[in-house]
Parts: structure tokens; sequence; C-alpha cells
């Protein structure tokens, strides 16, 4: 009842006597929830490094300004590196997410029982491991590089790719399907003329939306030994060379703002 | 394509059309690609017999994960991953907390321009910077530990969840807001009964999303020291222990499956 009488006046209430109560009691388990938390991580924590914390911020600004811009000439070899990284994952990874998705979708999945879950854990397995952790299990496998550094771009966007792209093929138009049916086509050509046309736009979006990412993801994979401009920066940090690392940062920074420059045009001009 | 009429096109079999319309742009994004292909392959150092050194090793991992380790590392596996939650937790919720005062603040048709500008910039700084970047500053400043890793996911939320609610105030119906203040409610009232009712089923939405990326982001920062389940993780592939690996992964993908299933339901009931 949101209307409470009150002597002779009546007077609207959002909620319910109960609701509220829920309510509240709801709130005071996410606070103590919370404080729980908190507590946890204070006591983790040594406190005097936080109180020190401004003058040892002052400290590196002091010490990575002014960049170092000559060091520039040596990042060539790192920024091509990198672009090829998120190029090259992304690829591999959109060659590999085509198949699943097919067998992922309701619509086009030879088995709903058996395929489609199968399916379904390679995305979410994939999709829920950073990058950097596959990259930390390439390196162990097949040893430091750009070339781990494509393979872990490649895993990690398979499933991203892939949950996109089979949502995409679920929600096209059966009209058209059945009417390339109708023509007497096999099965592979009613992909090719029925489904494949309908998706081919949200197919290229996804594909420049996860180039952009990697391109950001790919920056940092180098912290690990996986290649790219990450192994400048982490080795510019291991001698605390800080105007270095303060222009690699700079330089990371250009190449996300233009990849997603790039992204935006190139999807633009798609949809 | 140009129209034509059917008498013409009679006898003349059907070609498909292509996606990019044009044959000079479409020849010459070809050309382009074909050549950046090659040269990034030329690039690329591929140590094969590394490679295939490794396979032994990468066949050991995949075997690990029919008989994962959840036993024998029990102990750091438990307070990595407890500390990776608790990390989550905090930060989600102070990051939802920062994240709706600069939220309403970036929405054009609610904030005056000067507040505007000032709360688009934080959120374009905190877009722009990775959160593995920030976690190795903030891990210089203020010490190792779970506090930089809690401080780089709060911020890194708050970009994300200012951004997608204030697209999401700035196209809400103003009709119901506007009704509001027309009952003569006070600012605080009208963001409470026009425009709050009507972006929370969406920002419960994206708060769930992001606590799902949180967790995610936060079984990584503990590389750089940042606390967290990635340092044990790391320890685990340093000594070639993939079964303990293993069974870390596994815990990630469950605990990331069972958010995923948890904000499914969630959603479908605030929407």
């Amino acid at each position: 009842m949101p209307v409470v009488e009150q002597g002779s006046s009546r007077i609207w209430h959002r909620r319910t006597r109960n609701e509220s109560l829920i309510r509240w009691f709801g709130w005071l388990l996410g606070v103590a929830v919370f404080v729980v938390c908190w507590q946890r991580i204070s006591e983790s924590t040594t406190w005097f490094f936080v109180w020190d914390a401004p003058r040892i911020a002052n400290d590196i600004w002091t010490r990575a300004t002014p960049p170092r811009w000559e060091y520039i000439t040596q990042l060539g070899r790192p920024i091509w590196d990198t672009l090829n990284i998120a190029t090259l994952g992304t690829m591999i990874s959109l060659v590999l997410a085509v198949p699943v998705a097919f067998l992922a979708a309701r619509n086009t999945t030879p088995s709903k029982l058996f395929i489609r879950p199968i399916a379904l854990l390679v995305i979410v397995s994939t999709r829920s491991i950073n990058s950097l952790i596959w990259a930390l299990l390439l390196i162990a496998i097949i040893g430091p590089g750009v070339f781990a550094g494509v393979i872990a771009i490649a895993i990690r966007s398979i499933g991203f790719c892939a949950k996109l792209l089979y949502e995409a093929i679920e929600e096209i138009d059966h009209a058209q399907v059945e009417a390339i049916t109708a023509t007497g086509a096999s099965r592979w050509q009613v992909m090719a003329y029925g489904i494949v046309p309908q998706i081919l736009p949200a197919f290229a979006g996804i594909a420049v939306f996860r180039w952009d990412i990697n391109i950001r993801e790919s920056t940092v994979l180098g912290l690990v030994g996986a290649g790219g401009i990450g192994l400048q920066l982490s080795s510019s940090l291991n001698v605390l060379a800080w105007p270095q690392v303060s222009l690699i940062l700079l330089v990371i920074l250009a190449a996300v703002v233009i990849s997603e420059w790039v992204s935006a045009k190139v999807r633009g001009a798609i949809i | 394509m140009s129209h034509r009429e059917l008498d013409d096109m009679l006898g003349t079999a059907w070609r498909k059309p292509h996606f990019v319309a044009n044959p000079m742009l479409r020849w010459g994004l070809v050309a382009g690609f074909v050549a950046y292909l090659i040269a990034a392959f030329m690039t690329i150092e591929v140590d094969w017999g590394r490679v295939y050194e490794g396979l032994d090793r990468g066949a050991q991992f995949v075997l690990a994960f029919t008989s994962p380790d959840f036993v024998s590392r029990a102990g750091d596996i438990w307070e990595g991953l407890l500390e990776s939650i608790v990390m989550t937790v905090a930060a989600s919720v102070v990051g939802i907390l920062i994240s709706i005062p600069i939220g309403l603040g970036a929405a054009r048709n609610i904030a005056p321009m000067p507040i505007y500008l000032i709360c688009r910039g934080i959120v374009a700084i905190s877009r722009a910077l990775q959160e593995i970047i920030v976690a190795i500053l903030l891990v210089a400043i203020f010490g190792f530990g779970p506090l930089a890793g809690f401080l780089t996911l709060s911020f890194a939320t708050i970009g994300f969840l200012s951004k997608l609610l204030a697209e999401d105030i700035e196209s809400m119906d103003r009709v119901q807001a506007e009704a509001i203040k027309a009952s003569g409610a006070r600012w605080s009232q009208w963001i409470n009964y026009g425009v709050q009712p009507q972006v929370m089923p969406r920002l419960v939405g994206l708060s769930m999303y992001r606590i799902d990326i949180n967790f995610r982001e936060s079984a990584i920062l503990g590389l750089v020291g940042a606390g967290g389940i990635g340092a044990t993780l790391n320890t685990a592939f340093d000594r070639y222990e993939y079964d303990t690996a293993a069974a870390i992964l596994i815990l990630i993908i469950v605990i990331v499956m069972a958010l995923e299933y948890l904000s499914g339901i969630i959603r479908a009931r605030v929407q």
C-alpha cells in the first residue's frame, strides 16, 4: 500500500513498508560486505607508504619530465611489432571465430544438444581469461617473442568475436534464407547466399572494433615478454629510466587514440 | 549498381554484388592489405624449432586441465582468489559511487558547460589509460599490495560507467523529466524522480557487467604486484606447475561464468 493514512491526511510513498524494510536490509548487507572488504585491503597495506605517496608521486613526476624525445628513434620497430600483433592476431581469431559462431548460433548449429554447448564453452573460456595470461602461458610453451603475442591475442579474441557474431547470426531475417532454400540450394549455398550477405556488415564492424581493442592490449603484452612496445616499457621500468617511460606512455596513448579514431571512422562508413 | 531494365538482364548470368561497390577502392584495399601482410610476415621471426620443442609442454598443459591440482597449493590459491574478490567488490562499489555524479556531469542535457567539459575530460583520461599501466604507476607510488589494485580498478570503472551512463541520460525521454519539473520539484527531486527511474535498469545492468570485467582484470593485476590471484598464477607458470595453473584458470572461468549467469538474472529482473 503506497498510500499511508496519517490521521485524516493521506500521504503518498514510493514503496510499501515491507519493500523499504527489505531495501534497508539489502543496503545494510552491502555496506557490511564493503566494510569487510575494505578492512582486508587495509590490513595488507603498508600505510606509511600511502601517507608518503604525494612526495613519491612528485618525485616520479620530476624524474619523468621532460620525456627523452631522442629515444623515439628506437621505438619504430616495437610499434611495428605491436601493430602486427594486433592485426595478425585479429585476423587469425576471425578465421577461428567464424566456425565457432556458426556452431553456436541456434539457427545454424548442427546439434543443439551436443555441439552448441561445446561452442559456448569455447566462447566463455577464451573470453574470461585475459590476453596477458594467455601470453604468459604461450611464452612458457612456444618461447618469448612476437609470435606468442600474436597467438595470445588470437585466442583471447575468439570468444569476443564469436559471441557478437553468433548474436548477429541469430538475428538474421529468415525469409531470405527460406527463399534461397526454395531455389534448391545446398546447405553450403544457403550459407553463402542466404546468411553470409546478411551478417557481412556486422562481421566487418566486429573485426574493426576488436582490432581497436587489440591494439590497446598488444601495447602491454611485452610486459610479460610477448613482443611489442611493452617490452621497451618493461626494460625502461626495470632500469628506472623514467624519461623513457614517459615517452613510451605518450606513444602508447597516441596509438590508442589513433586506433580508436580509425575504428570509429570505419564503423561509421560501414553502418 | 545502376538500375537496368529486366529485359536487358535476361539471358545474362546473375553475379553477386560486391561488398565494396567502388572497384578502384576495392582493389586498392586488397592490394594494400596483401602488401601489409607480406611486410608483416617478413618481419615476424618465428623460431620453429623452439615452437616444436614447446608443443610437448603445450600438450602437458592441455592434459593438466583433465587433472587440475586444487590441493597442493590450496592455501595460496585461496588467499589470491579472496584478495581478487575483495578488490573487485571494493573497487566496484567505490567506482560505481564515484561514476554516478561524473556520469550526471558528463550528460549534456543536465550539466552546464564547464562541468560537462571537466567530467568528459575525466572520462577520456580514464578510458585512454590501460588498467595494467595505471597499476604499474600506482604500485610505484603506493607500494605493492591490493590497495594499488583497488585504486586501479576504481579508476577504470569510472571511465567505463560514467561514459555509458552519460550516453543513457542523454538519450532519455524528456517528457517524464519535464513533468516532474512542472510539479515544482527541486533539482535533487527532479534527478531522483524524473531521471533516475529511467536510467536505473541500464545502470544496474552496466554495473553488473563492470563487476564481471573488474574480476577478470583483477586476475592480471598481480603480474605487476597489485595484489590478487595473478601473482599466484604467474608463480605457477614460472615453476611449470601446470596442474596448479590449470586449477586457477578453471576457478577464474567458473567465477566469471557464475557472475555472467547472475548478472543475466538480475538484468532480466530489473528490466
